[in-house]
């Protein structure tokens, strides 16, 4: 409040020293309204760049995936991520963005289909404004939707993305996002909301689980399994880029919960941004001391992993907790993520760990807002975290029943998407085929579904250039030749 | 004629080139190799779990030498290649029927020389 009288007074003097005339005339009333469309202006100036940086975020995903695949599947990532994305766009505006966000229901919006100027979605007027947090919403399902491709590397056919990414844009992620963010049933549990600030389950379990449907019905890649039944390594090709991917994750998620205070004038606003790079932080120190312990190496993908982990954990319960809770989220996430990769890694072939990584460091993330969401932060109605029953005078049936409505919503998010999506992923087993067929995966997705190599100059012999001299230089510019070069000259 | 076709690690082929130079032998291929032996593989840990590679790097050193030259490059390369540890690699001594220059079309022993220092430096 006092920084907004400040801006005020700032305001009143410009106004002052630009128009003295018109200045002397204005009221207070128009210098505090004038003061509302700027805030205004500020904010959505904000959501739109946090916006930007969850849409780069799919570069984060592009990344790590290829990273994480083998070489002769390097291009077949570039692809999936822009078909994805531009697919998921079309079925956001003209459906999704409606069932979300469009009033209706406890179970679903009925406003704001074809999104267009001056709609009227769930009793108001679309403007400026509406179409930023729209396109917000948007760059959500997206980063959603390229999780679920993460169990999947290597061996899906092309197709199957097509037709999933249509019904996961249009109902799938808009179904969660509705019941929690768009005023339905998720909104009001006896009296208590679900709290989720960014989406750890909206997005991060709903993508895990889309991953996990996904990959009962397409099976491990060959080679995973032995005879045995004994899981084996398939290394990655880039440690780098998972690197890179890591990375650009990172700083996206700033916008991703930073971005969902939807505003700068809040203290909040800094709150979670901090939040995030604590979480974060711990994420890798948990994961790195975890595959330290399992294997005695600092394991490069690992780290990477616990980075992600920490990230996703904070995801919830970044606008709800103190700052001392978030590396504790952080770190738990990073531990749990190490473990669940190998316990999973011996029934499931999940190359990249979007299982472990979005899905129970999702689910820890929305249950962690149970255990230590502070009385000063949680939304209106909800009550903090169990942590302040133990170490504090709140009554055990509050706290414990908000840990239960966030379990619930763990429940509810898993349920909804597991189902819509086997049957999404059935469907297309039964026609279009799901997998690609023996040949075409050994050979790898690059050259038998986009015809040609991620990396396709791999086999095409280069040309030499026979002095190695740049031809400024020319052959007798005082530079000596290597020997072999001199030798091999000819007359 | 032999070529002469060694086995060697990495890191001895440079100094084997810069002798073989050095006593008129200018002519050599490398390839890069994986190979087994009585050295073991390589173990790598990646994301918690061990990965054993059962070959390892080594370079393919391959010289075409008139009989005569041959128990010189053999002894320069076992000179530089080995170590003493399980790994330095093998030497293989085979016969050659021909050997043809393609930019002239000559053959005979004599396109296993090095050129003469006119021809170099002209």
């Amino acid at each position: 409040m006092r920084k907004k009288i400040g801006v005020a007074a700032l305001l009143a003097v410009f106004a002052a020293l630009l128009l003295p005339t018109v200045a002397s005339a204005a009221t207070l009333g128009e210098v505090a309204s004038s003061v509302e469309a700027k805030t205004t202006e500020l904010n959505m100036t904000w959501v739109a760049v946090a916006a930007a940086l969850v849409f780069l975020m799919q570069a984060g995903f592009m990344f790590l995936e290829i990273g994480f695949s083998r070489q002769k599947n390097a291009g077949t990532g570039v692809a999936k991520v822009l078909v994805n994305l531009a697919i998921c766009t079309l079925a956001w505006w003209a459906i999704g963005y409606g069932i979300a966000e469009g009033g209706g229901n406890d179970f679903f919006g009925d406003s704001g289909f074809f999104f267009h100027f001056d709609q009227v979605i769930g009793g108001e007027a679309a403007n400026g404004e509406t179409a930023m947090l729209m396109l917000y919403g948007l760059a959500f399902c997206a980063v959603s939707l390229a999780i679920v491709w993460g169990t999947t590397l290597e061996r899906i056919k092309f197709g199957a993305y097509v037709v999933y990414a249509v019904v996961f844009g249009a109902v799938i992620y808009p179904l969660v996002a509705h019941a929690v963010w768009g005023g339905g049933l998720l909104g009001d549990i006896g009296g208590k909301p679900v709290m989720d600030f960014a989406g750890s389950s909206v997005v991060h379990l709903t993508g895990a689980t889309g991953a996990l449907a996904a990959l009962l019905l397409l099976g491990p890649r060959k080679g995973k399994y032995d005879a045995n039944g004994k899981p084996r390594v398939i290394p990655g090709h880039s440690m780098p880029l998972v690197g890179l991917g890591v990375i650009i994750l990172w700083i996206g998620w700033f916008g991703f919960n930073g971005g969902s205070t939807f505003g700068t004038e809040e203290v909040l606003f800094g709150e979670v941004m901090l939040n995030t790079q604590l979480a974060a932080a711990a994420g890798v120190i948990g994961a790195s001391i975890a595959v330290y312990l399992k294997s005695r190496t600092l394991d490069v993908g690992m780290a990477g992993n616990g980075a992600i982990a920490g990230l996703v954990g904070i995801t919830a319960p970044s606008g709800f907790v103190e700052y001392w809770a978030a590396p504790i989220i952080g770190l738990v996430a990073g531990l749990l993520v190490v473990y669940a990769v190998l316990a999973i890694d011996k029934l499931l072939d999940d190359p990249v760990g979007a299982l472990s990584a979005h899905g129970l460091a999702g689910i820890w993330g929305t249950l962690s807002v149970g255990i230590f969401g502070s009385a000063r932060l949680v939304s209106e109605g909800a009550s903090p975290g169990v942590w302040y029953s133990v170490f504090g005078d709140e009554p055990f049936s509050a706290t414990i029943g908000q840990l239960g409505v966030q379990g619930l919503a763990v429940l509810f998010t898993f349920v909804v998407v597991f189902a819509i999506s086997i049957a999404t992923f059935a469907f297309i087993k039964g026609t279009i085929g799901l997998r690609v067929d023996d040949a075409e995966e050994e050979a790898g997705l690059d050259i038998s579904s986009h015809g040609m190599y991620g990396y396709p100059e791999q086999f095409i012999p280069q040309p030499e250039y026979s002095t190695g001299l740049p031809s400024g230089l020319g052959s007798g510019a005082g530079v000596a030749a290597p020997a072999p070069a001199q030798m091999t000259a000819t007359e | 004629m032999k070529k002469i076709e060694a086995f060697i690690r990495h890191e001895a082929f440079e100094p084997i080139r810069a002798e073989l130079l050095d006593k008129g032998f200018p002519s050599l291929s490398i390839s890069e190799a994986k190979g087994s032996g009585r050295q073991k593989g390589i173990v790598e840990r990646y994301r918690g779990s061990t990965l054993t590679v059962n070959v390892r790097p080594k370079l393919k050193l391959e010289v075409v030498v008139e009989d005569k030259d041959k128990p010189l490059v053999v002894e320069t390369i076992l000179k530089h290649a080995r170590t003493g540890e399980v790994g330095d690699g093998k030497i293989f001594v085979l016969p050659v029927e021909e050997a043809i220059r393609i930019r002239t079309g000559e053959g005979g022993e004599e396109v296993l020389q090095a050129h003469s220092e006119e021809e170099v430096t002209a």
